[in-house]
């Protein structure tokens, strides 16, 4: 009885956000009910900058494929790289990726979102488009989400084409220059990427 | 004269070529030195153009959207003969009404009617038409001022400048076209005006992606080519590049 009075306190005190947070699994309803709690997130004056951090961070690793984007923006040196360095990369990726999504987010969490509609590529791929309507500092942004649907319970966002540009393949060529230019040295990137994470 | 343009156009289309012949649009032609320009530039931007844009941006909307259109308008011009070239005939009849109608009733094209009657109005110019053809880009460098760009890009340009756009004859050229004349501080000022609208349109873009870049320079080069090819290919990247990861 004690044990259960424990449970029932502890379930109502543990926050709300700490919980995992689950969508809907049609790639447009999921894509509808992320941004709208990610908006909701962001403009909630009474979280602090931290929490908002917090809340949106913890919904990007539950909904977006971070280790499949991190393979895709390494490009082909993933294939030579061992297991050790490819471990310390995704770790340092996350991170990474997790920082810039928020910040992207926080730059546009003021404007309003619309799903216009969805298109099925592939068994594997959905295609959502979306838009940030006008405002005065931003014209119409169109955005599509490219949605990993192998797992049709569990859809994953793996990219974002904002007016038809790829944020992945920018990223994937941005790590690409970096490795070009210096010999692919995988830790002239692991340098880089802990500069970005720690300022 | 006659042959100082005979010799522009010879040289555009040997480096057409070449480009096509032996270039791919990942390659550089000269990295060290773009990347200097791109720092020039940047410089530029800062001191010039985001502060204009800032201040551009506090205008009144009615004002702000009267520019874009104006401008627009403008570049419909060239818009035109190379919807013609490439073979986009009722293109070429949408943005021809789409000026007509804005220059009228739209008053000089402040206002955009056409849109309301649904005249498309999609920019082109000529690297999109080599681009359509099936040129390659050619390596990539960047422009002091003038910013990213191809070898098809810049060859493009070039005769775009020289002989196709009707509103660079007009005023850059001086040349007088049904009693309309023009000099190079028009084109000057708004090619000038057309950029500050830009940047102002696109603040919060520039700002997220000058704050999220690991190296701005690869970004901006890559967000370059991947619109260039949108624009010519009307699409977007294929399923492969991601196929590729899941095999």
């Amino acid at each position: 009885m004690k044990r259960l009075f424990f449970l029932i306190v502890l379930v109502f005190l543990v926050p709300n956000s700490l919980y995992p947070v689950s969508y809907n699994s049609d790639p447009k309803i999921f894509i509808t009910e992320l941004v709208e709690d990610a908006i909701k997130t962001l403009s909630d004056d009474s979280l602090s900058i931290q929490d908002k951090n917090q809340i949106i961070e913890k919904i990007a690793t539950e909904n977006v494929d971070i280790k499949a984007l991190g393979m895709y923006s390494l490009g082909d040196l993933r294939k030579t790289l061992d297991a050790k360095t490819l471990n310390e990369y995704q770790d340092l990726f996350k991170k990474y990726f997790l920082k810039s999504l928020t910040s992207r987010l926080t730059d546009y969490s003021s404007q309003k979102f619309e799903v216009t509609g969805a298109d099925q590529k592939s068994e594997k791929y959905t295609i959502v488009n979306s838009k940030i309507t006008e405002s005065n500092t931003q014209p119409e942004i169109k955005i599509d989400w490219r949605v990993y649907t192998k797992d049709p319970l569990k859809p994953l966002i793996r990219d974002l084409i904002v007016e038809g540009l790829s944020l992945a393949r920018t990223q994937r060529e941005e790590f690409s220059s970096i490795l070009n230019s210096n010999n692919n040295d995988i830790k002239v990137l692991f340098s880089k990427l802990e500069n970005f994470i720690s300022n | 004269m006659r042959s100082k343009k005979l010799y522009i156009l010879i040289c555009s289309i040997i480096l057409v070529i070449s480009s096509n012949a032996n270039a791919t649009t990942e390659k550089e032609c000269f990295e060290k030195v773009s990347r200097g320009i791109f720092k020039f530039n940047q410089g530029l931007d800062n001191l010039l153009l985001e502060p204009a844009a800032k201040v551009y941006n506090k205008l009144p909307e009615p004002v702000r959207n009267g520019t874009g259109n104006f401008t627009s308008n403008i570049a419909t011009l060239l818009s035109i003969p190379n919807h013609i070239l490439q073979g986009e005939i009722r293109l070429a009849s949408h943005a021809t009404g789409s000026f007509l109608v804005n220059t009228t009733i739209g008053v000089l094209g402040l206002g955009n009617p056409a849109a309301a009657l649904g005249l498309e109005n999609q920019k082109e110019d000529l690297g999109q038409t080599l681009g359509t053809y099936g040129v390659k880009g050619g390596c990539y460098f960047v422009l002091p001022i003038l910013g990213p760009t191809t070898v098809r890009d810049t060859v493009g340009m070039i005769v775009d400048q020289n002989y196709l756009d009707p509103f660079a004859r007009v005023t850059w050229h001086e040349k007088e076209i049904n009693n309309i004349s023009g000099n190079k501080l028009d084109y000057v000022g708004i090619k000038g005006v057309s950029a500050v609208d830009f940047r102002g349109e696109n603040m919060t873009n520039f700002e997220s992606l000058e704050k999220n870049s690991l190296d701005l320079y690869a970004a901006t080069k890559s967000l370059y080519l991947q619109n260039r090819n949108k624009k010519i290919n009307n699409s977007t990247e294929s399923d492969d590049d991601w196929g590729n990861l899941d095999k």
